[in-house]
């Protein structure tokens, strides 16, 4: 393990052997101590910013509080040091620790938009630490807000404070948040995945103002991110764990150029899957035609005219912003929500606008996986009884006929018999998926629509994910229609690409061609939005942008 | 701005006129439904069957029930009730005194008991699990568990027998010193204040604690804030929809289900007037009263149903 190089003068925070604790209760056992933090140390400089990566359950986000002396939940620091300034605020009582927060360390949320209170105004937010410590008064503390405001380049800084934070888009949230942590000029701010729940155009602004006011203001900070190319823009030093251990610790370019441990080269490698596109030559299976569909009684229209094809046992990948008619596009093909102009066509004949006008076939041969499979999953039935129930739905089996073919899925899956009685609580996240995956399955589909169905995944397993996804397309021959706003999915799993943007198709063709330059503004902005694993991209893709993106 | 707020509450006051009349409807359709002629009632078992035809006539009952709804409808649109049977007294006119009565009685034991409830429950929440939640868990839920008449009488044994502090029987005039008529009432609004105290007290625990779990209480406690500032500051004013609906359903029983309480203390309010009046089966006092009841419940609702919209901010700020 590397140690990172130290220079004489004492760090601002130094912690020690950190051992970090929680009690669970497990269904149906007795509860017990795990130990989720073993032994971690670090240090950081002033005025220095320290990446912490890993994927989820590795500890970071529960290192990153440790310096505000918070654990959440059910979570207890039981062993270490933590030296903010030269003294362990792990024994400064509640009121040392209630003095150092907000005023020495200030935290940054990964969602700034459920992290601000609904019923306050956003300036009364910003400034509530700075007056409450003392900082500043409220003349002094709004002024000094909306010169962070300005700073983080957000849009009427003299009046944005009046707002209420659902009046706000979440990139801007996650600005004015960024604002109120520096506002009563901390030494240390905490960045918990700060753009992780935007958009890849919005999340480029985001980085550059939280990146710039790094570096004007001198502040030191700990960012935290599953996302390596993120931390890479804005880190010195980058820190790798995993499960609570340290593997590895160094300079920026080090780790990503030259990483000494095994995980951290498959952090850095683990967006490339090679595949390759398809041919084109056979004849669309589903076609969607000229497709206008709106909410609200036609007033929001969502789809505007869109025209796609899905060829069989091929991938069509639809990428875009939120808010760019994506998943809607997938309600109006299953018959969710009614086009209001426009028709699909399937295997040769017209589907039915309508859900509930329907055949049983019809609605068997197009399945879909979700986003969040745990809430996609009822919690009361068992893995057998939810993969089960295509089975019995659409063909009638049962009995052992039933759980043969059970098996037969769950082995497809890469999961094997045992999980059959198990309940979707007891299942990673990852494993759930593959559930929805399986279910999907079970109905012997010839298309599965995949909502972001990898968003909510650590990036190991969702690549994970994505090779089982592949290998079931070349055994079964099912088609997808994968919607994603990850432009390295799409890269790894698609055959052909359309682009959306505010409800309109922008782009269409197969791969190649859609990621072959000469591009349209929006897909320039849209790949060149994606972070990559090199130092300097962030000003690199920010300076050579066509269009501001739309939803920041 | 204020748009869409104004056709909201528009809708709801619209919508509760709307259940009133309905109810209206239920109340005389339920009042024909008893057995009895109401002549026969007036008049006696020795009535002459001239005599009850002659008085029939003279109140109409001859008519068809749709016609007798709507004049006693177009009656308590312009103020009238109707007339007592029993007494022969204008409806309105005696009930005048009494509701203030009731209301005044209510009135006093909403100003102890909601403030007190939500003082309680923010406590609870501040030490929630601890010795000080459990206590006052306890407590409210005894006092709740408790029959009413049972808490009124038990007062009544140790604060007007006992003690001799205040008296057992709440009697109140007109022209009474203001002092003198909260003596008299006191025991009763004690008593109303225990019966709704733990249900306000509990539904303001259940719901600050639900806004606990929120990631902007996080944000709140990592800017340093004491516990005490958190639930005030940051939890309540999140709460309030829910703590309102319940304080409004609480104030409308203490209105409408003092009738035990105004007995046992023998106050002349609402309650006992529509006892009095059930056992006597004057059909126009109890319809009178049963519509006022019902009034009060869905007005108390309506200002629930409103506050609840105005205490929420993306309604009150659109986009």
């Amino acid at each position: 393990m590397a140690k990172a190089p130290r220079n004489g003068s004492s760090p601002l925070l130094d912690i020690r052997n950190l051992r970090i604790e929680a009690r669970v209760y497990p269904p149906g056992e007795a509860p017990r101590t795990i130990t989720l933090v073993h032994d971690v140390s670090l240090s950081l400089e002033k005025g220095k910013v320290l990446g912490l990566i890993g994927e989820s359950g590795a500890g970071k986000s529960t290192i990153g509080l440790s310096s505000m002396a918070y654990g959440r939940g059910g979570v207890k620091i039981t062993g270490g040091e933590v030296l903010l300034n030269g003294r362990d605020i792990l024994k400064g009582g509640t009121q040392g620790v209630r003095a150092l927060r907000g005023r020495e360390v200030c935290y940054v949320a990964q969602s700034a938009a459920a992290a601000f209170n609904p019923a306050h105004r956003l300036m009364d937010q910003v400034v509530e630490a700075s007056i409450l410590h003392g900082v500043a008064t409220r003349e002094e503390a709004e002024r000094r807000a909306v010169a962070l405001f300005r700073k983080l380049s957000l849009p009427d800084p003299e009046n944005i404070g009046q707002r209420f934070p659902h009046q706000v888009s979440g990139g801007q949230l996650q600005r004015v948040m960024t604002a109120m942590a520096l506002c009563s000029e901390p030494d240390l701010i905490v960045f918990d995945e700060p753009t992780t729940a935007l958009d890849v155009t919005t999340q480029i602004d985001v980085l550059a103002a939280i990146k710039e006011a790094i570096r004007d203001t001198g502040v030191a900070a700990l960012y935290i991110s599953h996302d390596l190319a993120v931390v890479a823009q804005v880190s010195d030093e980058i820190m790798v764990l995993r499960h609570g251990r340290l593997v590895e610790w160094g300079g920026t370019r080090q780790i990503i150029k030259e990483p000494r441990q095994e995980y951290t080269s498959a952090l850095v490698s683990v967006h490339e899957i090679e595949h390759q596109e398809k041919q084109p030559g056979a004849s669309p299976f589903l076609s969607v035609r000229n497709i206008t569909a709106a909410y609200g009684g036609g007033k929001i229209k969502v789809l505007k005219n869109v025209s796609v094809d899905i060829l069989p046992g091929q991938t069509l990948a639809v990428v875009g912003e939120s808010g760019s008619g994506k998943s809607t596009l997938a309600r109006a093909i299953t018959g969710l929500l009614p086009p209001e102009e426009g028709s699909i066509t399937f295997a040769g004949r017209t589907l039915s606008n309508r859900l509930s006008d329907r055949s049983r076939d019809d609605l068997r041969e197009l399945q879909m996986i979700y986003q969040m499979a745990d809430v996609a999953m009822n919690p009361r039935q068992t893995v057998g009884t939810i993969i089960g129930r295509p089975l019995e739905f659409y063909f009638g089996m049962g009995g052992r006929e039933r759980d043969a073919k059970v098996a037969e899925l769950l082995d497809k899956i890469e999961m094997g018999r045992g999980f059959i009685d198990r309940y979707p609580a007891e299942l990673s996240g990852g494993q759930k998926q593959r559930v929805c995956i399986a279910r999907a399955l079970a109905a012997k589909p010839r298309l599965i629509i995949c909502d972001e169905v990898t968003s909510a995944l650590d990036p190991l397993v969702a690549n994970g994910i994505l090779k089982l996804l592949l290998g079931l397309q070349a055994e079964e021959g099912v088609a997808y229609l994968f919607i994603t706003h990850d432009l390295a999915t799409v890269k790894s799993i698609a055959d052909s690409i359309a682009v959306m943007y505010r409800g309109e198709v922008v782009r269409y063709g197969p791969k190649s061609e859609v990621l072959k330059p000469p591009f349209d503004a929006y897909t320039d902005l849209l790949l060149s939005s994606v972070p990559e694993m090199e130092i300097g991209w962030l000003e690199k893709a920010i300076g050579g942008r066509r269009m501001a993106s739309a939803g920041n | 701005m204020s748009n869409p707020i104004l056709k909201l509450i528009a809708q709801r006051i619209a919508l509760g006129l709307l259940l009133l009349l309905a109810v209206s409807v239920l109340i005389f359709a339920g009042t024909q439904i008893l057995p009895g002629d109401v002549a026969q009632s007036i008049l006696g078992q020795s009535a002459t069957p001239q005599a009850l035809a002659n008085l029939r006539e003279e109140l109409g009952l001859n008519d068809p029930a749709i016609v007798r709804y709507f004049r006693w409808l177009a009656g308590v649109l312009t103020g009238d009730l109707g007339t007592a049977l029993s007494s022969r007294q204008d409806i309105a006119a005696s009930i005048g005194g009494r509701l203030w009565n009731t209301l005044f009685l209510a009135f006093w034991a909403a100003v102890v008991s909601v403030p007190l409830a939500i003082v309680l429950g923010l406590l609870a929440v501040r030490y929630r699990n601890g010795w000080i939640d459990k206590s006052i868990s306890g407590l409210a839920l005894a006092s709740t568990s408790l029959p009413e008449f049972f808490i009124g009488y038990l007062l009544v044994y140790f604060f007007a027998v006992k003690l001799q502090w205040f008296p057992g029987i709440s009697t109140v005039y007109d022209g009474m010193p203001f002092l003198e008529r909260m003596k008299a009432i006191a025991l009763p609004a004690t008593a109303l204040t225990l019966v709704v105290l733990a249900h306000m007290m509990r539904m303001t625990r259940a719901a600050i604690l639900n806004v606990m779990q929120s990631a902007y209480i996080e944000t709140a406690e990592l800017k340093g804030l004491s516990p005490f500032d958190i639930i005030r500051k940051h939890a309540f004013p999140n709460a309030i929809a829910p703590i309102i609906n319940v304080v409004m359903l609480n104030l409308a029983f203490l209105i409408v289900g003092v009738v035990v309480i105004e007995v046992i203390f023998v106050y002349p309010g609402m309650g006992q007037y529509l006892v009095d009046h059930v056992a006597k089966r004057d059909v126009p006092v109890v319809q009178a009263v049963g519509l006022i009841f019902a009034a009060v419940y869905i007005g108390l609702n309506i200002i629930a149903d409103i506050a609840a919209i105005v205490a929420n901010p993306r309604l009150r700020h659109p986009k």
